[in-house]
């Protein structure tokens, strides 16, 4: 069985979730083809191949330099279209559940969306999904015959181990679409840079209404710091005006899934619950010892998180030598 | 300036959700508007007051989505479509696409296409881009700002807000974005507004009024059932010492 996987490029780099993407396709099928679109991708194709890749497919061109939908939705369209793979993966961010919606339309396949869990039943795709905000999981399945599409969430696939001396065939290919022929122009951008992706963090400590304003994030992102990771916010602390949205993890924020959340301040309303439930521990700090989110906890600390977060990061940073 | 905007009505975000036993949803409260479609909502009806036209307001779905139609007619949106068939009955994202692709395109005259950032109930947006796809027309998605629209240049130039950062993009009209929550405070409805809509008649458009018939809506795939979310296992342990968290986090291996 043929699986297809749209390796993301970030800075030229594969993202995590592309590596994810590859280890599940492996599982999936028996050849794994890595589609590579961008400029300069010569060593994005070879991590590709570390991470599981039999083949590559890439296309080096200017015009597919930065994400856009119309040029990789028709280059990738054509492709399967060509090919005819049994499955087509991605990493459910936000190109790529918009790449893979556009080829399925083009291709009437059918497509399961930033999915956490994905399995082959009588050769068509069978996926569980967060639904409602996280509420409940729906089972789904792909009916229809023909290459089938799913995005993967962030971090609920494991990442394959790399073997830098793995390699195979690369084909090249030419861009579907010319320069001239895409209706939409990136006219800048402003990169996240030197924040770690919440979605894509190993470690988030966030805070919310408990902060008490902008300033009260200070010792929050001093945790984060010593432990390397994101920055996560509430929904009131967001609302308040304190913190930027994309910080906002839940229900109308983003869903993460990281090793360890530190919920400082944060009572646990189910919107935000929706957003950062499937961590693997979690950590509450909070005055009220009835927040609901002690209920999600494996361990908790009572108390002032202006009192307790300095002490946690001092005793951090003994332990981890910084 | 013609402006369609997508809604639907869903379950509130409170609400609390049960599963019975034959993985079907059960909830208390009833549906309310989709919240990402009330800034869509509100922005179609800001691009109105900036450069006149009108505002269609289209869901797809039964009698209990015309709650989301009329909330929009009651802040300023000039008529309502309501697309429902029995064809319809469980739908998929490209079933829905090519099903308001299809009303978008016997409106005629649409220069711009607003939906809410996604759909709560199939907690997707796979059916913008999708519509988009079956429109020919260019999707913005994740829209923080419209920065400007020259509708007499046919352009538009958003921010969109994406992993990597922020994106400025000047794109064709017509287009189809999808808004974020950022993009605007969402309008309520007056009480003259609200009398004004409860007496609307909307008009419900059935596959054959948009030219498909039940296999250009074929649904790709399924829905199997409904299952609660794994319980998370054990108590909270309460800790007062910071280094015994901090200790106990190092066992774990998740530092």
């Amino acid at each position: 069985m043929s699986v297809f996987v749209w390796i993301e490029l970030h800075k030229g780099q594969p993202i995590p979730a592309s590596f994810e993407a590859l280890g599940l396709a492996r599982q999936l099928g028996d050849r794994v083809t890595g589609l590579v679109f961008g400029q300069g991708v010569d060593d994005a194709v070879k991590a590709a191949f570390a991470y599981g890749a039999d083949t590559v497919i890439k296309a080096d061109d200017a015009s597919l330099a930065r994400y856009r939908f119309e040029p990789y939705v028709a280059l990738l369209a054509g492709l399967v279209k060509e090919h005819s793979p049994a499955i087509v993966l991605a990493a459910a961010t936000t190109s790529g559940r918009e790449l893979l919606a556009g080829a399925a339309a083009d291709v009437g396949g059918g497509l399961l969306a930033d999915v956490t869990e994905l399995s082959l039943d009588g050769g068509k795709l069978k996926a569980v999904r967060p639904v409602l905000g996280g509420k409940v999981l729906s089972v789904e399945a792909v009916t229809a015959d023909g290459p089938q599409f799913a995005t993967l969430r962030n971090r609920a696939f494991p990442q394959p181990e790399p073997d830098a001396g793995r390699t195979g065939d690369v084909i090249t290919v030419s861009p579907a679409l010319a320069e001239d022929a895409i209706a939409a122009k990136v006219d800048s951008v402003e990169s996240a840079a030197g924040q770690i992706s919440l979605s894509d963090a190993n470690i988030i400590v966030a805070a919310g209404r408990g902060v008490g304003g902008p300033e009260g994030f200070a010792p929050v992102k001093a945790l984060a710091e010593v432990l390397g990771g994101a920055v996560g916010a509430s929904r009131a602390a967001v609302d308040a005006g304190w913190i930027p949205y994309e910080h906002q993890v839940g229900q109308t924020g983003k869903v993460v899934s990281p090793d360890l959340y530190i919920a400082a301040g944060i009572s646990g309303a189910i919107q935000h619950q929706a957003g950062m439930r499937t961590a693997k521990v979690i950590v509450a700090i909070n005055k009220d010892p009835e927040a609901p989110i002690f209920k999600l906890a494996r361990y908790g600390m009572v108390g002032d998180l202006f009192d307790i977060l300095p002490r946690l990061t001092e005793e951090f940073r003994k332990k981890l030598n910084k | 300036m013609h402006v369609a905007v997508i809604t639907n009505c869903t379950p509130d975000t409170a609400a609390a959700v049960a599963i019975d036993s034959g993985g079907n949803l059960k909830f208390d409260d009833k549906l309310v508007v989709n919240p990402w479609d009330e800034y869509a909502i509100t922005e179609a009806i800001l691009l109105k007051e900036a450069h006149s036209g009108q505002v269609s307001i289209i869901t797809l779905g039964g009698p209990e989505h015309e709650e989301a139609l009329k909330h929009g007619l009651a802040i300023g949106c000039d008529q309502a479509i309501r697309i429902w068939d029995d064809a319809l009955q469980g739908w998929d994202s490209l079933a829905y696409a090519s099903a308001v692709a299809a009303a978008i395109t016997k409106l005629g005259g649409v220069d711009l296409v607003i939906f809410g950032k996604e759909l709560p109930d199939i907690a997707s947006e796979a059916h913008i881009f999708q519509t988009a796809r079956r429109l020919g027309w260019s999707p913005l998605g994740f829209v923080a700002k419209i920065e400007a629209i020259d509708p007499a240049a046919r352009t538009i130039r958003v921010r969109r807000q994406v992993e990597s950062g922020t994106e400025t993009v000047t794109s064709r009209l017509p287009a189809v974005i999808s808004v974020i929550k950022d993009i605007n405070e969402p309008k309520y409805p007056t009480f003259i507004g609200i009398r004004k809509a409860a007496k609307a008649s909307i008009p419900v458009w059935k596959l054959a009024d948009l030219g498909l018939d039940a296999a250009a809506v074929a649904p790709k795939t399924r829905r199997l059932a409904y299952q609660d979310l794994p319980k998370r296992e054990g108590a909270v342990e309460i800790i007062d010492d910071p280094a015994a968290l901090v200790d106990k986090l190092l066992e774990d291996k998740v530092i």
